[in-house]
């Protein structure tokens, strides 16, 4: 069973995908069957969650099949610590997703609950394979139901925006491809945990471009805000919340953990862009007229903030970065659903129309305000602890990058203030009308939920952070890679920060890839 | 003087030979059977003849592990020609199923099949050519049978149009060829392609400026067939004009013919010239990624669109051939088999809204056409994705295949040229997706008169069969590499 969790945990959606796909069945029937899956979905995680051993290092729950032997490609699959919780994440947020169409209801059902099914098995796919081909095959497969999803489903807008948003991401991966082809030729194996550590930075930056448009990153965002716009509300929830996720599993598995010399030259050029990245988000989330433009842009700011945190290089950053992708992908999931809420309410998203939602309403109103505290990082909030270790880690650095970020904090709190203010207080919109309704009890059961999840990492965030890299310190393991790597004269890795300068402790036998050194 | 008789392999000519034995059973079948019965006795036996020549190309691939020549050294029999063979045979079927409910006069059908399966057995004698004669022969029989089919439908200007335009280009291209195996006979003085490798290094001659001339003219003249840029003038012409189910065989068929030709002739008459032709074949690549693509972008017409996507994928596969390593027959085989099944399917799909709606159609006019045809349009949302090059299809690991054997060969500016063209079609191909799905069929100009189209069963197979072909190749990559990588190892790569 331990060996097949993981292929059911991907598999699984995709069947139920094909099921509803190739059988007679009504729109509620399949509506059901899907949300039906989703949740026993959830429960193999959990019972993934019962299996996996945080003690011991490495590759997890592991399966592999030999998909190909011309060019060494394998069906190859398994759990770190981290991609367990991102995996939680993403089974979670797509199940509230899921429940979120199924009661707002869909037109030609059958096609949409199968299409987010297979997405979800495909996210699964790329937060669990250990070949770069598959990791590939799972991140480009991502993008075909997201792109039907929204384009069939979406706004008025959505042509254009589904163009943008598939030309950017396969642009970006492409080169990625090039990069995978390169690496693989030389290595003569696509199996990330068979690869040896390259100091190519060419490879390194074709990764690089994939991950940095997923995010996305700066200067390479402009497919964001209308894809956020255009989504029908739970497609923007796992878009930002879940699939902006690949990119920082991206960054950390692969190239950071398989490119540890580049990773450390290009450190201060993605560290700046993610700076950038951080308060341009913010303050364009902070001037956005409308609900999903400040969700939009703060998801930006926010893959900004986890960025930072991955290429501090250093235990905080990471630690720090996994919990606040966790975090991310709640909350985003959270807010965009509740943003679909409120636009079934007033239909429109436009603050100038919206306004005094509180009033009459206390369950909206407080599950609103609920997130968004968690959202502007509180102390207390799992999203503080997160912000704090990044920062941390960015410290370490060097205290401008640290300054930064504790900007963008404060720019946080003041878009989501404001975001909480225009919709709930303020005088009740043009748009808001009297007899709007309350959040119903089907809504709260699936918005609540997430919420759930963020009160409770707050209570212990250490359910993350101490579990994500379990026995394998992921600078160690970093560090480890790159004294294995064929040309290790650069010792400038030992220059940055102190947890690299340390040196590898004793134990670090223990690596992110979980191949005996 | 006595004239020896030279012993005949006729196992290895077996798959022309039962193809031609069809073409002739049909043509007298229709002179001797009542008119209405000519057309499923043409199909029947068109589609028994493909399907022998297919088993028969089958056994002939299983039974070549040592590459030779036969009859007097005209023809070779290996596995490069047995799968391209195969590949071909699987075409002529599939083209079958896709033209079968077409109307068409019943006192032209059975020249209409017995044309495809000549015109399918020359491109198999084509494809085992070993000298320049057999090599010219093989062109000029399944060209005048390709430039009678797409004037087939003799009541239809455009058809008429389309056969003589590739008359008169296909001529010109075929002469081209013709002068170049003439230049560099008279600069080798040998026909057989290995002889002329072997006078090539023997004689000195890599720099011969005769030898060059004619390996340029040849490689022109092949560019004509497989209709590469700069010599695809001619293929959204007549890809548009020629009745659809034709566009469907030629678009598949000749550019596996003309490609595997190209293959071989570069690889085993002219590796003493390879630092030339490599570059040659790179910027033929190039172009033909940059026009297809390109031209592609402004299309409405979707035969159009399609013609232009089949002479950028001309530049793809030119790509595994400018590699010339091993890596790169490969590629160029494995990617033959999804890219065939997926052009006739496109086209097929086309054929069938055509026949819906009894005019050209455009992209607009596919509006709401997914949900109306749920089978058809999933057909073709795979056909566009795989064309595209994204996972789940075939087209991935063509393009991955490809690209690989460019980085393998050190054209890294070739593999990122392939990239920037990847990116670039997506515009069109998600444009045909976009058109299908995300238009509501309010938008279409005028419903289809009376009610929801006749049901095609044979059509709707032969679709679903190419749908197999796509995503099978995906993820059954390995034995489909393998049967690539034993046909590649019959050409001196390395």
């Amino acid at each position: 069973m331990n060996d097949w969790l993981t292929t059911i945990l991907i598999f699984l959606p995709v069947a139920g995908a094909l099921a509803i796909w190739l059988l007679p069945l009504a729109e509620r029937t399949a509506g059901s069957l899907a949300l039906l899956v989703a949740l026993v979905e959830v429960g193999f995680w959990v019972l993934a969650l019962q299996r996996f051993e945080f003690g011991e290092a490495g590759l997890q729950l592991g399966h592999e099949a030999t998909w190909s032997e011309d060019l060494n490609i394998a069906y190859e699959v398994g759990f770190f610590g981290f991609s367990l919780w991102l995996v939680g994440m993403a089974v979670v947020v797509g199940a509230a997703a899921i429940a979120y169409a199924f009661w707002a209801g869909r037109d030609r059902a059958r096609s949409y609950f199968g299409l987010t099914l297979f997405l979800t098995g495909a996210i699964v796919g790329v937060f669990t394979a250990q070949d770069l081909l598959l990791f590939y095959v799972f991140f480009e497969v991502m993008l075909i139901p997201l792109y039907v999803l929204i384009g069939v489903w979406g706004g008025p807008g959505r042509l254009g925006a589904t163009l943008k948003f598939v030309i950017y991401t396969v642009a970006g991966s492409l080169l990625m491809l090039v990069a995978i082809i390169a690496l693989g030729l030389q290595q003569d194996t696509f199996s990330l945990t068979e690869m040896r550590a390259s100091d190519n930075e060419w490879i390194f930056l074709g990764f690089v471009a994939a991950f940095a448009v997923k995010a996305p990153l700066f200067p390479l965002h402009g497919w964001l805000p209308d894809a956020y716009r255009e989504s029908p509300p739970e497609i923007a929830a796992v878009l930002s919340g879940v699939v902006s996720k690949a990119a920082g599993y991206g960054f950390l598995r692969i190239a950071i953990a398989e490119f540890p010399g580049p990773a450390k030259d290009f450190q201060v050029l993605l560290l700046a862009l993610a700076a950038v990245g951080l308060v341009y988000g913010s303050l364009v989330a902070f001037r956005a007229p409308d609900l999903r433009g400040v969700i939009a842009y703060s998801s930006m700011a926010q893959m900004g903030l986890v960025t930072l945190g991955l290429f501090a290089l250093n235990d905080a950053g990471f630690d720090g970065a996994v919990l606040q992708m966790v975090n991310h992908g709640l909350l985003s999931g959270a807010l965009f659903l509740l943003a679909g809420t409120i636009e079934r309410r007033a239909a429109t998203g436009d603050f100038a129309a919206l306004g005094g939602f509180a009033r009459g309403r206390p369950a909206l109103a407080t599950v609103l305000m609920t997130t968004g505290i968690i959202a502007l990082a509180v102390p207390g909030a799992t999203t503080f602890a997160a912000e704090f270790l990044i920062l941390l880690g960015a410290f370490d650095v060097g205290w401008g990058w640290a300054a930064v970020g504790v900007s963008a904090v404060v720019l946080a709190a003041m878009y989501t203030l404001r975001l909480i203010s225009a919709v709930l207080h303020e005088r009740p919109g043009r748009a808001v009308a009297e007899e709007a309704l309350d959040l119903r009890p089907a809504e709260l059961g699936i918005v609540v939920p997430l919420v759930a999840c963020l009160l409770a990492l707050s209570a212990w965030p250490a359910a993350v952070t101490e579990h994500a890299f379990a026995g394998d310190r992921p600078a160690d393991a970093v560090e480890s890679r790159f004294e294995a790597a064929p040309n290790a004269a650069s010792n400038r890795l030992l220059q940055g920060s102190p947890a690299l300068a340390a040196g590898p402790t004793p134990r670090y036998v223990v690596r992110v890839t979980g191949v005996d050194p | 003087m006595s004239f020896d008789k030279p012993t005949v392999d006729w196992l290895a000519l077996s798959p022309e030979l039962i193809m031609l034995g069809a073409g002739a059973v049909c043509l007298l079948g229709a002179v001797m059977s009542p008119g209405s019965w000519r057309r499923p006795f043409g199909a029947t036996v068109c589609a028994l003849g493909f399907l022998g020549a297919g088993v028969a190309a089958a056994f002939l691939f299983a039974e070549s592990d040592e590459p030779r020549a036969i009859v007097a050294d005209a023809a070779r029999r290996d596995q490069l020609a047995a799968l391209a063979k195969l590949i071909l045979a699987g075409c002529g079927l599939l083209a079958v199923g896709t033209g079968y409910s077409r109307r068409m006069s019943d006192a032209r059908v059975g020249e209409y099949y017995a044309l495809i399966a000549t015109a399918a057995a020359g491109m198999a004698f084509f494809v085992s050519a070993n000298n320049l004669m057999t090599l010219f022969l093989g062109l000029e029989w399944f060209s005048i049978a390709l430039y009678v089919l797409c004037a087939i439908d003799l009541d239809r200007e455009e058809s008429l149009e389309a056969g003589l335009k590739y008359l008169i280009v296909g001529g010109f291209g075929s002469a081209v060829l013709l002068f170049g195996s003439a230049l560099v006979y008279g600069a080798t003085g040998e026909l057989g392609f290995e002889r002329i490798a072997a006078a090539t290094g023997e004689q000195g001659l890599t720099d011969d400026s005769l030898l060059v001339f004619g390996l340029a003219l040849m490689l022109a003249g092949l560019g004509f067939k497989a209709s590469a840029a700069p010599f695809h003038m001619w293929t959204p012409d007549v890809y548009q004009g020629a009745p659809t189910p034709v566009t469907a065989f030629m678009s598949a068929a000749t550019k596996v013919a003309a490609l595997v030709v190209t293959l071989r002739v570069l690889t085993t008459a002219f590796p003493e010239l390879d630092e030339l032709w490599t570059v040659a074949v790179a910027v033929i690549a190039c172009f033909s990624l940059a026009v297809g693509n390109l031209a592609a972008l402004v299309q409405r017409d979707v035969k159009r669109l399609l013609a232009y996507s089949s002479v950028s994928h001309a530049g793809f596969m030119l790509i595994a051939i400018a590699a010339n390593n091993e890596l790169g027959g490969r590629a160029l085989l494995y990617y033959l088999i999804p890219y065939a099944a997926m052009s006739i399917g496109a086209f097929a799909v086309v054929a069938a809204r055509e026949r819906e709606l009894g005019r050209p159609v455009a992209l607009e006019d596919l509006a709401g056409f997914g949900w109306e045809q749920p089978l058809l349009g999933l057909s073709m949302f795979v056909f566009m994705i795989g064309f595209a090059g994204l996972p789940l299809t075939g087209g991935f690991f063509g393009k991955l295949y490809a690209f690989a054997a460019a980085y393998e060969a050190g054209w890294w500016w070739l593999m990122l040229a392939g990239v920037a063209a990847t990116v670039i079609s997506l515009y069109y191909y998600l444009g045909v997706i976009r058109a299908m799905y995300m238009r509501p069929s309010a938008e279409l100009q005028f419903a289809a008169a009376g009610g929801s189209p006749p049901r095609e069963w044979l059509l709707g197979a032969t679709v679903l069969a190419a749908v197999v072909v796509t995503v099978g190749s995906f993820f059954a990559v390995e034995p489909v590499v393998d049967v690539a990588r034993d046909a590649a190892a019959s050409l001196p790569l390395d």
